[in-house]
């Protein structure tokens, strides 16, 4: 007779020789088991927590010695001298690289990533939208390393005719102004190559809200009249803006921590070139002076200056990646 | 554009058409030329985009597959490593490299999953009120974090301040950082999908909790959390930041995880990328397109595992 | 086999909302009880009580007893997970879980729970699929998923899968909604089957087929929306529909609301 009190007759059930029944213990009521894997679980939680607390801690730890020490001001210094007695550090240089870098790049991703995930949901043939995706979607499997290497040797040399001449037509333009970078390792070409890296971001997540366009407000602009364009302008991008701001600011964050590409393709500055706002000019952004000295950090003044210049660009891709999260959660609050 | 919303167009033909006119007017049509103009250039426009999108991608394929298959296609590629030889010698292969890149990817994972996995049933089974929400805003910030950043920081405690060397653990467990976040979202993702009546009718039966979730609710998930771990592992890969900053490279083949050298694709393409002798030049392409092939394959298996998991049920 | 269950004013709560009031009955052993009552009226969420399944939810509890023979089910001490395994539950939309098969899914809450030896699986398996009116249909495809079924095959493969663990209990949540009126016909066959065995409770929205199929019935209603429901009356099937006491029993039983 089975009773609440953990006997069920699957205790009565013979054992794996067949003949004796089971004791009550196999089939227990696994009080041990839900304590150990619940347990499990929240360590595997708290750990993420921990992880993440002591990146800041330690980042924060290792840079504030070499940071106190600054003889410069860290944020307005163009100077980069870690060395020595009395380094002198700043990171405005590195700060203008990566944001104009950025900015290109968000210029030219994000209208061409909106078109092509409005494509790719409304203007394309059925049987072309999931291939078109999946084509776009590989632009995303390239690793960083093989833009950089194409960038170089293959884009580059084609793209310097397009600097020339944007030098020798608009060159009175201080962004175009003519610098001492001959080749293609400029900002302006990084920015482009960039653009390309974050297309896939950009064009995934718009699709999604787009295709997520409730079909009541499509119907009532066609009902209208409007043409196709009318009825994606009135209908479909007001209901996935969030969402296309979220994708930016996304592509952005990536933008900004971009490594490998960068320190590749563009021309490292050396100390003391005069300043110019010009585009075609060279330089380093935060993760590319990092990588750039990445096989001398000796001393650990030295290495909390880079970690300096991490921090900065940690808590810079934080805030972009928070607005992004902050902007599709507003929206989720509204809809649902 | 003050002619085109649709709600003034209407008024307008109503305006315009007279009873028994059949022929609208002509001021009602120009109108109308212009907004099918525009209709016109919206879909030139985002036909154009979508080629010009497509145009690096198969320029980028091209690149790297015409110069580095020939290479490929030597079985010593596959079998020899770039012992003595210099970037004037053609000759060696790659086996160093991709023996170097698949040992640490798996090292990776090896860590990484069970970590993730049990975050996300964390999140998703047992997660309640502020801590839960605590771990999911840390993994989102470990989703934005930098790789150079997440280098530094394994760097920071490894070498800086445990006095370790830099060796290929530690890459490895830069790699870790990034790829927790992405495990952690797409397990979340597919235990989500799991309907809870399938928990409901496990616990009827008077299954205990956690027997419920390894015996129910992950084997239904299975397929799609392989999935995700397959494309985790694909992104870190191919990341090269932190192997600047913690894994030297070598020409020979090195196993030894804590031996201070160990050579991946990225570093062997990174050690020759300004190279101008040509044998080298061959053997950059041709490690581009190995490492290609390798995060190709991954995602591919990633993605077929995903298709024959749904198809079951 | 087979047990009593009285229930001596059991309040239910989620929480701080009070769902049901006050409810005082008892099922009688080797018998089917239905409980009826308009939507939202609490007939389900009493009706987890009886398994501890409201527990599942985050804040459901209760005040009041619920005996099982001469066991209180919630007696300090007791395990939510044992009381299941004597309680068992049919759901109301069939959930054979989907990456098992026929057998698998059958056995599964033996396997679950550690018995092992296939002798003695395979006799469990077929005598319940026996007993759910499935195993001619099933017998030659056993090692086949689960979810490769109808819908009314499903929902006896879900029975099966109860029994399989030989509760004293049988509790099903509105079984037939989600099926078509022969897959109906043939649950409603079953369950005249099954309580010379099992004590069973069954809750449905279709009074017709309480009517069919149950020796009593119990009637549940709200105050007001918002208001905790409440047992309103509970008697033999015959003297509920032909003659209840109450007027918001026979007010319900002749459609004027509900």
């Amino acid at each position: 007779m089975a009773t609440v009190t953990g006997v069920s007759v699957a205790d009565e059930m013979p054992g794996p020789d067949g003949r004796t029944p089971l004791s009550g213990d196999r089939a227990g009521t696994g009080r041990l088991g839900d304590r150990l894997f619940g347990g499990a679980a929240l360590g595997a939680g708290l750990l993420v927590v921990a992880l993440v607390t002591l990146i800041g801690v330690f980042l924060l730890w290792r840079a504030v010695p070499s940071l106190a020490n600054n003889d410069a001001n860290f944020l307005t210094s163009r100077e980069w001298q870690v060395d020595g007695q009395h380094p002198r550090f700043g990171i405005v240089e590195m700060l203008w690289t990566t944001v104009a870098a950025s900015s290109i790049a968000l210029l030219v991703a994000v209208p061409v990533g909106v078109a092509v995930a409005l494509f790719i949901t409304q203007y394309s043939p059925r049987w072309l939208s999931r291939p078109a995706a999946n084509l776009v979607d590989l632009l995303a499997a390239v690793p960083s390393i093989v833009y950089g290497l194409w960038g170089l040797r293959t884009f580059g040399p084609k793209f310097e005719p397009v600097q020339a001449w944007l030098t020798d037509h608009l060159g009175w333009f201080p962004l175009f102004a003519k610098t001492s970078i001959s080749g293609s390792g400029t900002i302006l070409f990084i920015g482009i190559i960039l653009a390309i890296m974050i297309l896939p971001i950009v064009t995934a997540l718009s699709r999604e809200v787009f295709a997520q366009t409730p079909i009541t407000h499509i119907e009532g602009a066609l009902a209208l009249g409007a043409t196709k364009w009318e009825m994606i302008r009135t209908a479909v991008l007001p209901f996935g803006r969030p969402g296309v701001i979220s994708a930016s600011m996304l592509a952005l964050g990536r933008a900004l921590g971009e490594t490998i590409a960068v320190t590749i393709i563009v021309s490292a500055l050396s100390q003391g070139t005069p300043w110019t706002w010009s585009l075609l000019n060279g330089g380093e952004t935060f993760a590319s002076r990092i990588a750039n000295n990445a096989a001398e950090f000796d001393s650990p003044q030295k290495t909390g200056a880079f970690i300096a210049a991490g921090l900065v660009l940690f808590v810079l891709t934080f805030v972009v990646n928070a607005v992004a999260r902050v902007v599709i959660e507003r929206r989720k609050a509204f809809t649902e | 554009m003050s002619t085109a919303t649709p709600a003034t167009a209407v008024a307008r033909t109503r305006a315009a058409g007279r009873p028994g006119s059949p022929q609208p007017s002509p001021a009602l049509s120009h109108k109308a030329r212009s907004r099918e103009l525009k209709n016109a250039a919206a879909r030139v426009l985002v036909w154009l985009a979508f080629l010009v999108a497509l145009v690096p991608l198969v320029w980028i394929l091209w690149s790297v597959v015409s110069q580095g298959y020939h290479l490929l296609l030597d079985s010593g590629w596959w079998t020899h490593s770039q012992k003595g030889i210099t970037a004037r010698r053609q000759g060696g292969g790659a086996v160093h490299a991709i023996q170097g890149t698949l040992l640490q990817g798996a090292v990776t994972a090896a860590i990484s999953v069970p970590v993730a996995v049990m975050t996300a049933v964390y999140l998703v089974e047992y997660g309640r009120g502020k801590l839960a929400r605590a771990v999911s805003f840390m993994v989102d910030i470990l989703t934005g974090i930098p790789s150079i950043v997440a280098g530094l920081f394994i760097y920071a405690v490894w070498v800086t301040t445990l006095g370790f060397q830099r060796v290929a653990f530690a890459v490895s467990l830069s790699l870790v950082l990034l790829m927790i976040p992405t495990v952690v979202r797409s397990t979340e993702e597919m235990l989500k999908l799991v309907p809870n009546e399938l928990r409901e009718a496990s616990y009827a039966l008077g299954v205990p909790k956690w027997k419920t979730i390894v015996r129910v609710v992950l084997p239904t998930a299975f397929s799609g959390i392989i999935t995700g771990i397959l494309l985790g592992l694909a992104r870190v890969m191919g990341e090269t930041a932190p192997l600047l900053i913690l894994g030297p490279y070598t020409k020979s083949i090195a196993t030894d995880l804590f031996g201070g050298y160990m050579a991946t694709l990225p570093t062997m393409i990174n050690q020759d990328r300004t190279e101008s002798l040509q044998p080298a030049v061959d053997r950059v392409w041709a490690a581009a397109l190995t490492l290609i092939l390798l995060i190709l394959v991954l995602n591919l298996a990633g993605r077929l595992i995903a298709r024959l998991g749904s198809v079951r049920k | 086999m087979a047990k009593r269950i009285d229930v001596s004013d059991l309040n239910v709560y989620y929480g701080s909302f009070k769902a049901v009031e006050g409810v005082t009955m008892t099922v009688e052993p080797r018998s089917v009880t239905a409980f009826i009552g308009p939507s939202g009226c609490g007939k389900s969420t009493f009706l987890r009580t009886l398994n501890r399944m409201h527990e599942v939810v985050p804040g459901g509890r209760v005040e009041g007893k619920v005996m099982l023979d001469d066991e209180d089910l919630y007696a300090s001490g007791v395990d939510p997970v044992a009381v299941r395994r004597t309680v068992g539950m049919v759901f109301q939309r069939p959930n054979p879980f989907p990456t098992m098969s026929i057998y698998d899914n059958v056995a599964a809450g033996l396997k679950l729970n550690g018995v092992r030896g296939k002798k003695a699986l395979d006799e469990v398996v077929e005598r319940s699929l026996r007993g759910a009116n499935l195993w001619t249909e099933v017998k030659d495809r056993l090692g086949k998923p689960g979810a490769g079924l109808s819908g009314g095959q499903q929902q006896r493969l879900c029975i099966a899968r109860a029994i399989a663990v030989q509760p004293q209990v049988l509790l099903m949540d509105e079984p037939c909604s989600a099926l078509d009126p022969i897959s109906t016909l043939a649950i409603e066959d079953l369950i005249s089957e099954l309580k010379s065995t099992y004590t069973i409770v069954i809750v449905t929205h279709n009074m017709q087929q309480a009517a069919r199929v149950s020796d009593r019935t119990a009637f549940f209603n709200l105050a007001a929306t918002g208001k905790p429901g409440k047992l309103v009356e509970v008697d033999d099937t015959q003297r509920i529909f032909n003659n209840p006491s109450v007027k918001a029993t026979e007010d319900y039983i002749s459609g004027r609301f509900g």
